[in-house]
């Protein structure tokens, strides 16, 4: 595992720089930081639509010091692919990352997603989960958890969730994690264990958005943090046909050491109007999937 | 030909630049201060810092920069000895 002292000679690099134009305590930054430094800065970057498109700020200057194409919406593991034989034809090995918010990748992007992915394409996908299209207004996703609410689900959302990551690795692909910004070490190694595989490979990046889940912009990490500690996300790694769970989850696999989910719940604005029932049932939830991780690491091992 | 192919090139790419979305200082509500004397020198708040406007100098203290901080407070949030207090902007 990567420790922070050797993260130190990046201690006055700006891979990405600031001045960007994103909102305060912006997640999606803290997380291409994570992925500019896990790769040393040596990558090219597909965005499709959505905020992360925006951060960059205006043209004709950048704030990413790697090369990025933007494309559009439901077309950026496509454009990744061509991306990748183009440069491979041309003799560089560089790796290329699709980084996609979970309105591309769950919703509208879905199709070239799995088709991507059918075809073992040599990416790297990075799904910059915050949870709602946060950059046109707090729309809810098909990631968006039940109850939350969104401006198109007022009263809170009445559909499920929609697990991205399970559903890729019935693609047959290489590799597929979980990953959260509260764990910056865990998602480095992640994005190096990735780089150095051939094949699609898909890491899910837990994000908190401050102004779409209406909580401080300082609770950014804490609000990630807590989503780990009280087993709403977990950490896991499928590498190659075995699924362990990454070690910052390890502790929460004994139901009694999470911490309680109000916790979790009560930092946020847009679950402000659960009932003790709604509580109850998102806990039914939280149990109900880490059985079936936990089942998986049986069968995956 | 050549000429008009890399203005061409020359005026679609963007250039990687500090301040690409502006000063985004100008936007602190909240100003982190950092007490020198109860730094531990962990770098938390480096890595934690979105805007990437805290630097982790070579002795492993830290230093912020005031032109890019939003004042998100985060670097409060997560120093493990609160050595990082939000003062409001213009009370110093």
């Amino acid at each position: 595992m990567v420790t922070i002292n050797e993260l130190h000679k990046y201690g006055r690099t700006k891979l990405i720089m600031p001045g960007t134009a994103a909102c305060p305590g912006c997640p999606l930054q803290l997380g291409m930081r994570y992925l500019a430094m896990a790769l040393d800065g040596k990558f090219a970057m597909v965005i499709p639509a959505g905020c992360s498109s925006v951060i960059p700020g205006t043209a004709p200057y950048t704030a990413f010091t790697v090369p990025t194409m933007h494309v559009p919406f439901a077309s950026s593991p496509a454009v990744a692919s061509g991306l990748r034989r183009a440069l491979r034809i041309r003799g560089v090995d560089g790796p290329v990352v699709v980084w996609a918010g979970d309105g591309a990748s769950a919703d509208i992007g879905f199709a070239s997603l799995s088709g991507a992915a059918y075809r073992n394409e040599d990416i790297i996908y990075i799904l910059a989960d915050n949870e709602a299209y946060m950059n046109t207004g707090i729309q809810a996703s098909g990631t968006t958890p039940p109850k939350a609410w969104t401006t198109t689900s007022p009263r809170g959302k009445t559909e499920g969730r929609k697990d991205v990551s399970l559903i890729m690795i019935m693609h047959n692909v290489p590799y597929v994690a979980t990953a959260s910004i509260a764990y910056p070490m865990d998602f480095i190694d992640k994005v190096r264990r990735a780089a150095s595989i051939r094949g699609f490979k898909f890491i899910h990046l837990h994000a908190p958005c401050p102004p779409g889940w209406k909580f401080p912009d300082n609770y950014t990490v804490r609000v990630a943090r807590l989503a780990v500690e009280t087993g709403m996300w977990i950490l896991w790694e499928y590498n190659q046909g075995k699924l362990t769970i990454s070690p910052p989850s390890i502790p929460y696999k004994d139901k009694g050491r999470r911490k309680p989910i109000e916790e979790y719940l009560k930092l946020q604005g847009r679950f402000s109007h659960l009932t003790k029932e709604d509580i109850e049932e998102i806990k039914a939830g939280v149990d109900r999937q880490w059985d079936l991780i936990l089942k998986l690491t049986e069968i995956y091992r | 030909m050549s000429s008009v192919s890399s203005k061409y090139v020359k005026y679609i790419l963007s250039k990687p630049m500090m301040g690409a979305g502006g000063k985004t200082g100008t936007w602190r509500v909240h100003r982190p201060v950092i007490d020198a004397e109860k730094c531990i020198k962990c770098g938390l708040c480096w890595l934690y810092c979105p805007e990437n406007a805290i630097d982790w100098l070579e002795d492993k203290t830290v230093a912020v920069d005031y032109d890019y901080c939003k004042g998100c407070g985060i670097c409060s949030d997560v120093c493990p000895v609160r050595a990082i207090t939000m003062v409001k902007e213009g009370v110093i």
